[in-house]
């Protein structure tokens, strides 16, 4: 409980005035522009108003975790959209896609912090000097604080009392010294005293917490400059070169010069992956996920790495990390002379927990007319009762691919991008597949070939593994997606946070608090008062101000006994 | 659970932990038994006073000060100290003896899964209401705080008996985001933040009832006669000593918050490549911290001390039991680790 009372309470340390300890009233503002000036920062800059912000900032914050945000979901964003057609712009409208970079959000965070720092500033430079001054003149009259104690004590016939009065207010000096107060004697002739003030680290520590949040903010804005994050493909046995136009997609913050990146690569030698086997807890769980690259930067002895969840790679300044992973069935089309015209390993996107995979050829040239195949790929095929194909199990016990034929126009060759992932079938017709009479939908294990429909040619899917492997164990490629990143601000984001928590511990477990003992000489005995004030709040105050007066009791026969005038003990 | 074979580990963690449940419950009844008596014996009391000063039959603000200080000195005492209430430590005993069922279904999941025992939702319901177990019992050292007995109990009977028949999922490997120090640490933290909040919320609500007594007490010195809530108020602390117990919980549980959010933090960069991108999560956490940052200031803001800012503390810890159910079960975000689908 904090114990307030007697009026140097409020001095120091400054807090704003509607602080619990300040005993200023909020005053009427003066008239004038400057006056209201004066009035509307006093107000930013008080308790109350930092309170309130903090609430609406609670509150303004959770309406990002109801509906899908951009930056952490675009997907749901764009889902959330076809659902309420009707409710969409108005969510738009209030920046509800985009809480946290909302004008609205904006406002309430920086409106706090700029009361934070309009709030730490003087008080800096008030503790400042409060931490030079001496600890404050002893009150008149010490029993009108909450914590206190007197004792008196019975001197010897021939003592000195005023002398052994001073001694033993030398013995209290020493030891609030030694205990860890900043100690200040203030003798008169009637009376001896110290005065004694600890637990100015609790001011320190609340200044450097709001200081640090001020830190955390600007190393989160400024960090987020010069941050980029991009996204890459790699294919077993193929390699990524860090620039741009190795990307699929690369973000950069503000302050990032796209064309300077780092040179290095990263081949990916193998991708590993184990699975819980069917029929056990959690069968097809996949785990144990690993990337293993080599890694070569411009000059150097290619390395080996490896890239795990939870485990990124760190490669000059940047972090890799493993993203996703999937397989990419070779597949090799020839024309109606023979002629290879396309032979690439596809990535496949995985679409459930058992690896079913669609994915996407496009062949461009050499054929009469662009064709475009969608497909799907399963590592282990079963037919479901309805008579539709699933994969039951994520490994390659039983792969099979499944492909449908487009013929018409791909709409690439203006220039408009195309994801690789994704057929336009606009200008295409069905010429192999479901509803298609003449021709049905390819089906193709690892090393077999099928004639493409109207005599267009062949279409193999490649046996990847070698030749003596038994099974279809390695017979179809993984592929990775590694995101790589490059985030400077973050270690002084870490580091002001825990700066921000060293701060906070010293600020709410170091007692504050100030400690007098006086001794008042009368005829044969000594009077002595011990007594103890809280800043803020402080729970053993009481118990704090009985230990300095019985160590002081403890000690006190010894020194007076040293001097000749030995006590012969103590009255209550 | 396979019929035939025998009993495996996690079938004996099981029957530990409904073992557990029951035990808390009986010991929820000899604590609510406790403060039933506690009603009827400041009644006693208050008679036995009211002989001597053939008082009107109404509690003076005086009297209540005067009961509040009794019990304060009560709440500070040691442990040999206390007042001797028979059903209050029957609760209590009955609370240990489901703290260590408790602790030992805890750990036979932990062994059982090979793994430390918080990593789905089932298994954080468990560990979490084992710390708040852990947590109050340990505080019986410090303060008498034995009125909050039902409370405590009555929450973890709820939890966990509420955890264990809808959370319930048998032991699988660990996802790869899981496998990582920081489940160990970050999760762990934060369930222990999470047990002081209670505590300080349980005292918060007491505070707002005591304070509403107060209050009436105030106003029945005026002249009005009016019945002042449940009579076990009259054997606790001051409504401003409850706050100031409140306040200290809530401090050293908003540290360990404090932490979490630093710790799921690094995590985050670890697994996700970013520190921090408001998955729902994420926004709640930061939510609760803020509203508990709040709730400190509100402690030293003039007009805010006392009611209104208990009602923050209250606020604070339904916002964590809210992400903690509500957010994982039914709110999109990365953290989809509840094990259930
Ligand atoms: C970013 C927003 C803020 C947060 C998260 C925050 C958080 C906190 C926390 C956790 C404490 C308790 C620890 C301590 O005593 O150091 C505290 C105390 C304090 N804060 Fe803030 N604060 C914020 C903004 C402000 C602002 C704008 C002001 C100025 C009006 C302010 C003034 C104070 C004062 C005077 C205390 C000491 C309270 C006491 O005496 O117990 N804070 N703040």
């Amino acid at each position: 409980m904090s114990r307030r009372s007697s009026d140097d309470v409020a001095v120091d340390p400054l807090r704003p005035s509607d602080h619990m300890d300040s005993t200023d009233e909020v005053t009427q503002p003066a008239l004038g522009f400057v006056g209201w000036m004066r009035w509307g920062w006093r107000q930013l800059t008080s308790m109350r108003t930092a309170l309130v912000l903090l609430l609406l900032l609670a509150i303004a914050a959770v309406p990002g975790s109801l509906v899908p945000q951009r930056s952490a979901d675009p997907n749901g964003v764009t889902q959330w959209q076809v659902d309420n057609p009707d409710l969409y712009p108005v969510l738009e409208f209030f920046k509800l896609f985009d809480v946290y970079s909302s004008p609205w959000f904006s406002a309430i965070y920086i409106l706090l912090f700029v009361s934070l720092i309009g709030c730490v500033i003087p008080r800096t430079k008030h503790h400042w000097k409060a931490m030079r001054a001496l600890p404050p003149r002893t009150p008149a009259r010490l029993e009108r604080l909450d914590a206190h104690r007197t004792e008196v004590v019975e001197l010897a016939a021939d003592a000195d009392a005023a002398a052994d009065a001073e001694a033993a207010i030398g013995l209290a000096e020493r030891q609030l010294k030694k205990a860890g107060y900043r100690v200040q004697r203030y003798d008169s002739r009637g009376s001896f005293s110290v005065s004694a003030e600890r637990g100015y680290l609790r001011e320190t520590g609340n200044l450097v917490f709001h200081g640090a949040l001020i830190g955390v903010l600007l190393a989160v804005g400024i960090g987020g400059g010069l941050t980029y994050t991009g996204q890459s493909v790699i294919i077993e046995g193929r390699s990524f070169v860090n620039t741009l136009l190795d990307y699929n997609s690369f973000n950069p913050g503000r302050f990032v010069d796209s064309d300077q990146l780092t040179p290095y690569s990263l081949t990916l030698d193998r991708f590993d992956v184990t699975y819980v086997p069917s029929g056990e807890q959690g069968g097809g769980q996949a785990g144990d996920f690993a990337a293993n690259l080599t890694t070569q930067l411009a000059g150097e002895q290619p390395q080996e790495g490896v890239v795990r969840v939870n485990h990124p790679l760190d490669i000059a300044g940047d972090r890799v990390y493993l993203m996703g992973n999937g397989y990419a069935p070779t597949l090799t089309i020839r024309n109606a002379d023979g002629d290879v015209v396309f032979s690439e390993s596809v990535p496949f996107l995985p679409q459930d927990t058992q690896m079913t995979s669609l994915g996407v050829v496009k062949v461009p040239d050499g054929m009469p007319e662009q064709l475009g195949l969608v497909g799907f790929f399963y590592p282990t095929q079963v037919q479901r009762a309805d008579g539709a194909y699933a994969s039951s199990y994520p490994a390659l016990i039983n792969p099979v691919v499944t492909l449908e034929v487009y013929q018409g126009d791909l709409g690439i060759d203006d220039g408009t991008p195309r994801s690789v992932y994704t057929l336009d079938t606009g200008d295409m017709d069905k010429i192999a597949g479901r509803g298609v009479d003449e021709a049905p939908t390819i089906e193709l294990a690892p090393g077999e070939e099928a004639d493409l429909p109207n005599g267009l040619g062949t279409i193999t899917f490649e046996n990847e593994a070698p030749a003596s492997t038994e099974g279809y164990d390695g017979s179809v490629k993984r592929y990775v997606s590694l995101s790589v990143h490059r985030d400077v601000g973050a270690p002084w984001v870490l580091a002001f946070a825990l700066l921000a928590l060293a701060g906070l511990l010293a600020a709410l477990f170091i007692p504050r608090r100030r400690m007098w003992v006086r001794a008042t000489p009368s005829g044969h005995t000594l009077q002595l008062t011990y007594a103890g004030l809280a800043r803020g709040e402080d729970p053993t105050l009481d118990a704090a101000v009985d230990q300095v007066a019985q160590r002081h009791a403890v000690q006190l026969d010894d020194v007076l006994s040293a001097r000749g005038g030995a006590s012969t003990g103590k009255v209550d | 659970m396979p019929g035939s074979s025998p009993l495996s580990l996690d079938d004996v963690s099981l029957l530990l932990v409904w073992t557990a449940i029951a035990i808390y419950a009986l010991a929820f009844v000899a604590y609510a038994i406790d403060l039933a008596r506690r009603s009827a014996m400041a009644v006693e009391v208050k008679d036995r006073e009211l002989v001597g000063a053939a008082a009107s039959g109404r509690t003076t603000i005086g009297q209540v000060r005067e009961q509040e200080r009794a019990a304060e000195a009560a709440l500070n005492a040691p442990p040999s100290q206390r007042p001797r209430l028979m059903w209050a430590r029957i609760g209590t005993s009955l609370t240990v003896l489901g703290f260590l069922f408790h602790l030992g279904g805890d750990v036979t999941r932990g062994i059982a899964a090979g793994r430390v025992p918080w990593s789905n939702m089932y298994e954080f319901s468990l560990t979490g209401t084992l710390l708040i177990v852990a947590v109050y019992l340990a505080v019986l050292f410090r303060y008498d705080l034995r009125f909050l007995g039902t409370f405590i109990t009555g929450l973890v009977v709820v939890l966990l008996g509420g955890a264990t028949l809808a959370f319930y999922v048998e032991i699988v490997p660990l996802m790869d985001p899981l496998k990582s120090v920081w489940l160990v640490i970050h999760v762990f933290v934060a369930s222990l933040a999470t047990a002081l909040f209670a505590l300080a919320f349980g005292l918060s609500v007491l505070q707002l009832m005591q304070a509403r007594r107060e209050r009436k007490a105030v106003a029945a010195a005026e002249g009005e006669a009016v019945k002042a809530g449940p009579g076990f108020l009259r054997t606790l602390p001051s409504a401003e000593a409850l706050e100031s117990l409140a306040y200290r919980f809530a401090i050293l549980g908003f540290i360990f918050w404090t932490f979490t959010l630093i710790a799921g933090s690094i995590w985050a960069n670890d697994a996700w490549g970013r520190y921090w991108g408001f998955d729902t999560k994420e926004v709640w956490t930061f939510v609760i911290w803020v509203l508990y940052a709040g709730y400190i200031h509100a402690r030293a803001t003039r007009g805010w001390r006392g009611s209104r800012s208990a009602w923050l503390s209250i606020i604070g810890f339904t916002a964590v039991i809210f992400n903690f159910t509500i957010v994982n079960m039914f709110f999109k975000g990365l953290h989809a680790y509840s094990g259930l689908s």
